[in-house]
């Protein structure tokens, strides 16, 4: 029993990391519409940056301070060349510039900081906590504990920012309606380049965190793609959704490729989330919090 | 009016139909009937529920009561792929053409449920499919020259004129020789020269093919001049029908919709 | 001047319906042709023929397949490779289990095991679109892709998981030689191009662009949503299930799962949208373009490396690569998001005028 205990709180804490880029994606859509295929590719980047300033001996805050404003860049570069452009192309064709933006963003973090592997080291061990070991026999890492209680503290501040603020309802409108925002005088393009750059912020957090956990290499943007059946669980457009998908998600995981792993030759982590997702749209096609869309003629 | 064919016997009935979305009702406890070769139009202020009816009668949406019988069978839950096998077919209010196509591709697609050949056999392009491509070219391009749009036959519709492209709709829903055509505001947005044309395609539609016509239009001038019998919609509700002389004078009518000269 | 179509007039349906209606364009084709089958297996470098030329056909052919799902019907797929992979598992085990399979055979019933599997992965476009499904098709990638490297009777139970593809000949002729492979692709290749083009530009094609365009309309129409969609994956899937059997028989020389990764469904996607969606002559100009691209930077890096006297690592090579090809993807959709094929469009119409202004 405490095994499954463990093996379920396992993965419902790194379905909180899946749900940490997850969010990055959910902000991107809800505020310009776009699916924005790059978010594991900028998770990358974020990490990548960060651990290769670390190694060269920055401080830890100025590390963060500076990758956090090349994020910033980004967003304003991409909301400049890529969506501007497109401004009113079909969804299709911003998410097909979104796959381009993913190349280019891996091409350039390797070129940059090369592709070996790095280990990132935060100061807080990834070592069971003491008392749940001691007295439940339970282990249960610190380190995915204080992930889960950063994850937790920014998704409140999004969804205050959202819910609260005047940014959040122009990022609301932009969302529903790129040309009647701009009619009701919502400057787009400084909207956009906002909320790229709080979902860089997003992505480095998520990026040092798994970083922190697995390592920064190449491998990071396939963990970053598993953020996809997240949304799928959760809708596009919902916070909370990111959250309790991504909890979904890494718990019903890591519970599958323990339990049934064994009977068929294991690995099923590389299509699990997939296949849930997949048969989860053909009940739902909009996700647990998504909206239902109806097609007028 | 001469016409060439005489009004027939009923050939659509809606009987009872109520059509809700969510907490909103669009269509409460409607009912009427059209006869065959005529030409009926449905009138009411916006949001009157005119293009939900249609959409009813044409299998796109499902009425929670009532039914429509349609040459004979009954039906509540006709899908809208059964009603154009049936051989009722449709314009839309805002158009509802595959932009990335020509003309002709569009046409043809009306031809869709007349063709046989399977995909195997239009992959080698040879005998039947060949054969059943080009009769179905002609029957087509004798539409497009009915409706005089043979100059832009190539042309891909998203450059078209709004006008024009009402009439490639038009030409689309004639291919598949429909017995009952539904319109949707077949004029909206048009200027006086092009409405005359459109009227003019419209009656030659309802002599020369002898189909049956349903459409909504706002023109109070075109629905008096060519519509044999008129429904009038208020909030989901049927508030008249009967000749167009008699909606036009129906205190009911006048109040909710027409409103009366000022001196 | 030369390819002015004064004089040549269209005077039955029949005539305007031909593929290539103008008469350059059908000596063009004729003389293409001519080069492709004849000239080339006789006068060709062995290496571009076997390094180049035929992976190009057989990812043109891939592409083809994509863009039939994708470009036409506009279901957006990103499991391309996985279907490939399938082709060419299936055939393997086609010609290993079925005596006297010929090889054509083989590469056919590869393509309709791929085509069964895309029906199957297909069934949820009928209910979702867009992003949705290409999320589904990733499913299908990394499933299948976990599936033929876990399943041990795709492989026949091979330790190594990589395994050789078998010899191949017809009528008794060995298929070993580059020329010969080379021949056989494109044989393959051509007549299923045909075969593409004579469906497009009949209803099935119509039926899938309505799809793509508007897909309330077209049911409303009478055009069925469920088996156009079908259709539509099950003809893209044979396409890449062939094309993944030629990729190992023809090309690889063997048969494994990581030839068939995500990334390669990538690539073929990029050659969709740089080619032209919905086009077949773009599949062809898509596919030029992503495989001789990687060449021609090789040959510029070393030339800069030449001139500047340096050495450019291979990994400063291939991420440039990867940044120029996003670059490019983000380039075209932004210029011209009907790719090169609507560029060689626009150069035919000013050719038709050349060398007049106007």
């Amino acid at each position: 029993m405490t095994f499954f205990i463990e093996v379920v709180a396992g993965g419902l804490l790194a379905g909180v990391m899946y749900a940490l880029v997850a969010l990055g994606f959910v902000l991107i859509y809800k505020a310009s519409g776009v699916f924005n295929f790059a978010q594991g590719s900028m998770v990358f980047f974020a990490a990548l940056t960060f651990v290769s300033l670390l190694e060269r001996g920055w401080n830890l805050w100025l590390a963060l301070a500076v990758t956090l404003a090349a994020m910033v860049v980004l967003g304003m570069l991409t909301e400049r060349i890529v969506l501007r452009p497109l401004t009113n192309q079909p969804p299709i064709t911003l998410f097909m510039a979104t796959i381009g933006l993913t190349f280019v963003l891996e091409g350039l973090s390797q070129l940059l900081w090369g592709s070996q592997p790095h280990g990132l080291e935060l100061g807080i061990p990834d070592v069971p906590i003491e008392w749940l070991s001691q007295k439940a026999n339970i282990n249960i890492s610190q380190f995915d504990l204080f992930a889960a209680f950063v994850a937790g503290v920014l998704v409140a501040v999004l969804a205050l920012l959202f819910q609260k603020t005047r940014i959040g309802r122009a990022l609301r409108a932009v969302a529903d309606d790129h040309q009647a925002a701009m009619a009701v005088g919502i400057p787009l393009q400084h909207i956009w380049t906002i909320v790229w750059a709080v979902a860089g912020f997003v992505a480095l957090v998520a990026g040092v965190m798994w970083g922190v956990r697995n390592g920064v290499q190449y491998a990071l943007t396939f963990t970053a793609l598993k953020a996809l059946p997240v949304l799928i669980l959760g809708g596009f457009e919902s916070i909370a959704g990111a959250i309790i998908g991504g909890l979904i998600i890494g718990a019903s995981e890591k519970v599958a490729e323990v339990y049934l792993g064994p009977y068929v030759g294991g690995g099923i982590e590389s299509w699990f989330a997939y296949v849930v997702a997949l048969l989860f749209l053909l009940v739902r096609p909009e996700g647990l919090f998504g909206e239902k869309h109806i097609d007028r003629v | 009016m001469e016409r060439a064919h005489s009004i027939g016997e009923v050939l659509l009935s809606v009987e009872g139909v109520s059509l809700a979305f969510g907490g909103v009702k669009a269509l409460n406890d409607v009912s009427f009937d059209v006869r065959a070769h005529e030409v009926r139009a449905i009138i009411g202020p916006n949001g009157a529920g005119k293009s939900s009816m249609l959409n009813v009668v044409n299998g796109v949406y499902h009425p929670q009561q009532g039914k429509i019988r349609f040459r004979g069978q009954e039906f509540r839950d006709m899908d809208s792929h059964e009603a154009a096998a049936l051989g009722i077919a449709r314009t839309f209010q805002n158009i509802a053409l595959f932009k990335g196509m020509t003309v002709l591709d569009n046409v043809m697609t009306g031809r869709n449920l007349k063709m046989r050949c399977n995909f195997l056999q239009q992959a080698l392009w040879v005998g039947p499919a060949r054969r059943e491509e080009l009769q179905h070219r002609r029957a087509v391009e004798e539409i497009i020259d009915f409706l005089e749009i043979q100059h832009i036959r190539k042309t891909p519709v998203g450059r078209l004129p709004y006008g024009l492209q009402k009439r490639v709709e038009l030409a689309r829903a004639l291919a598949a020789e429909p017995v009952l055509l539904l319109l949707d505001e077949p004029m909206a947005g048009m200027n006086l020269e092009e409405k005359q044309d459109m009227c003019r395609f419209v009656l030659d539609v309802n002599d020369h093919f002898g189909t049956t016509l349903v459409l909504i239009e706002h023109d109070m001038g075109v629905v008096m001049d060519i519509s044999d019998r008129v429904v009038v919609l208020d909030y989901g509700r049927k508030i008249a029908d009967g000749t167009p002389d008699e909606v036009r004078n129906d205190q009911k009518v006048i109040d909710a919709y027409l409103g009366v000269a000022h001196a | 001047m030369l390819y002015r179509e004064a004089g040549q007039f269209r005077s039955t349906y029949a005539e305007d319906q031909q593929i290539f209606p103008i008469r350059q364009d059908r000596i063009a084709i004729a003389l293409l042709l001519a080069i492709a089958f004849v000239a080339v297996p006789v006068f060709g470098d062995q290496y571009w023929l076997s390094a180049i030329i035929t992976p190009f056909l057989i990812l043109a052919l891939a592409t083809l397949g994509l863009n039939i799902l994708t470009g036409y019907a506009g279901q957006l797929s990103l499991g391309t490779a996985a279907f490939m992979g399938i082709g060419a598992f299936m055939a393997y085990n086609a010609m290993l289990r079925i005596p006297h399979m010929p090889i054509v055979g083989a590469f056919i019933v590869g393509g309709l095991c791929a085509a069964a599997v895309g029906i199957v992965f297909g069934l949820p476009s009928l209910r979702i679109k867009g992003f949705y499904l290409a999320v589904a098709t990733l499913a299908c990638q990394f499933f299948v892709l976990w599936a033929l490297n876990r399943v041990g009777w795709f492989s026949n139970y091979s330790s190594s998981g990589v395994i050789t593809a078998q010899r191949m000949d017809i009528l008794g002729y060995p298929i070993d030689t580059p020329a010969t492979k080379y021949l056989l692709t494109l044989a393959v290749v051509a007549l299923m191009a045909l075969a593409a083009k004579n469906l497009m530009r009949s209803e099935t094609g119509r039926a899938f662009m309505a799809v793509r365009d508007m897909d309330v309309a077209a049911s409303v129409i009478g055009i069925p949503m469920m088996k156009t969609k079908l259709l539509a994956f099950a003809i893209s899937s044979f396409y890449c299930g062939v094309a993944g059997a030629l990729y190992a028989f023809c090309y690889l020389g063997t048969v494994e799962p990581e030839a068939f990764t995500l990334d390669l469904s990538f690539r073929v996607l990029f050659m969709v949208i740089i080619g032209g969606a919905g086009s077949i002559l773009g599949s062809f100009l898509g596919a030029a373009f992503i495989t001789l691209f990687p060449i021609f930077l090789n040959l510029a890096s070393k030339w800069l490396e030449h001139a500047l006297g340096i050495e450019l690592s291979h990994a400063l090579v291939s991420n440039t690569e990867a940044i120029i090809f996003g670059g490019l993807i983000i380039f075209f959709l932004i210029v011209e998001p009907n790719g090169l094929a609507r560029l060689w469009q626009i150069a035919k119409e000013k050719l038709r005028l050349w060398p007049f202004p106007h």
